[in-house]
């Protein structure tokens, strides 16, 4: 177990969890194996990398990024990405004057199939009632400056519509193959927290 | 419903605090809970808007106090209850029992 937990669960979380788990498989309403499979699937192969692909297909191929700006879920599905929480996508692409950054100030909807499951900090409260408010002090806590002429534009999640950011391609990547471009994607750049990487 | 989970534009929640290379799961707890949203949509006892009718539910002082899988085992804890499948003195048997076994 990790020791740098943001949170502890609350006393009786455990064993709650365990009554409820044993109560469920005797009534043949969950099925244990099923789940490992799922968690396993979460844990390695959906997840931020699948995202970086739609990214550095769009910085690559003008008619792929037309495509997606136009239909996200279709295009997104064209690399195999489709699925439970991203039924229905919009991408946001960063340009010189305006930047992007998705929040779900409700709750915590998120993009799975391009982005996995959403880290602690996107669905606690901290995060979501500030960004809408001072994007750019958010920003700041995640070492993005932004120049004062950026207008920030702030995308609020719900149950049916999920955002992606398409971020900058950075300069100095002109000779780079769509593999190493992809490396240049974090899962940050694509929430709008930070832009891509630059090259090494 | 306008109650504690609409959280945007509140303030006094403090820093972000981003975790360095997270892991998609903090405990093991979490993980059947995860599951459970799957098998529980399949099996039509659950679906997204009840669940988040039952998210919205939960009280403000447990919805603070608690994190996100948390929230997850309440709504379904809720929706179990109130659907019929199971009955709260099921789950307080069932956790009583399994506390006398780890004792």
């Amino acid at each position: 177990m990790p020791h740098d937990h943001h949170y502890d669960p609350l006393p009786d979380t455990e064993l709650r969890v365990r009554a409820l788990e044993s109560i469920l498989v005797e009534k043949d309403l969950v099925d244990p194996a099923a789940i490992d499979l799922l968690v396993e699937t979460y844990e390695t192969k959906i997840g931020p990398r699948n995202g970086a692909k739609v990214v550095a297909k769009a910085w690559t191929d003008p008619e792929y990024k037309k495509r997606l700006m136009e239909n996200a879920s279709a295009a997104i599905a064209e690399l195999g990405f489709s699925g439970v929480q991203g039924e229905d996508m919009v991408v946001v692409e960063n340009t010189e004057g305006v930047h992007n950054v998705v929040v779900c100030t409700l709750c915590s909807c998120y993009p799975w199939p391009t982005l996995g499951l959403p880290p602690v900090w996107y669905k606690a409260a901290p995060y979501r009632s500030r960004v809408v408010r001072d994007p750019r002090s958010v920003l700041l806590e995640f070492g993005t400056e932004l120049p004062a002429s950026t207008e920030i534009h702030v995308w609020d999640s719900n149950a049916e519509l999920r955002y992606l950011v398409l971020p900058q391609r950075p300069s100095g990547t002109d000779g780079m193959s769509v593999e190493q471009l992809e490396e240049l994607v974090s899962r940050d750049s694509m929430i709008g927290v930070k832009l891509a990487d630059m090259p090494a | 419903m306008n109650s504690i989970h609409d959280l945007g534009g509140m303030e006094g929640f403090g820093p972000i605090n981003p975790e360095e290379n997270e892991a998609t799961f903090h405990y093991e707890w979490e993980k059947p809970i995860f599951g459970w949203f799957f098998s529980l949509f399949a099996g039509g006892i659950i679906n997204v808007d009840v669940f988040r009718h039952a998210i919205e539910r939960l009280g403000n002082q447990h919805y603070l106090e608690s994190s996100y899988y948390e929230h997850w085992l309440g709504a379904f804890e809720t929706l179990l209850v109130e659907g019929g499948t199971i009955t709260t003195e099921e789950i307080d048997a069932k956790m009583a029992e399994l506390a006398g076994e780890t004792q």
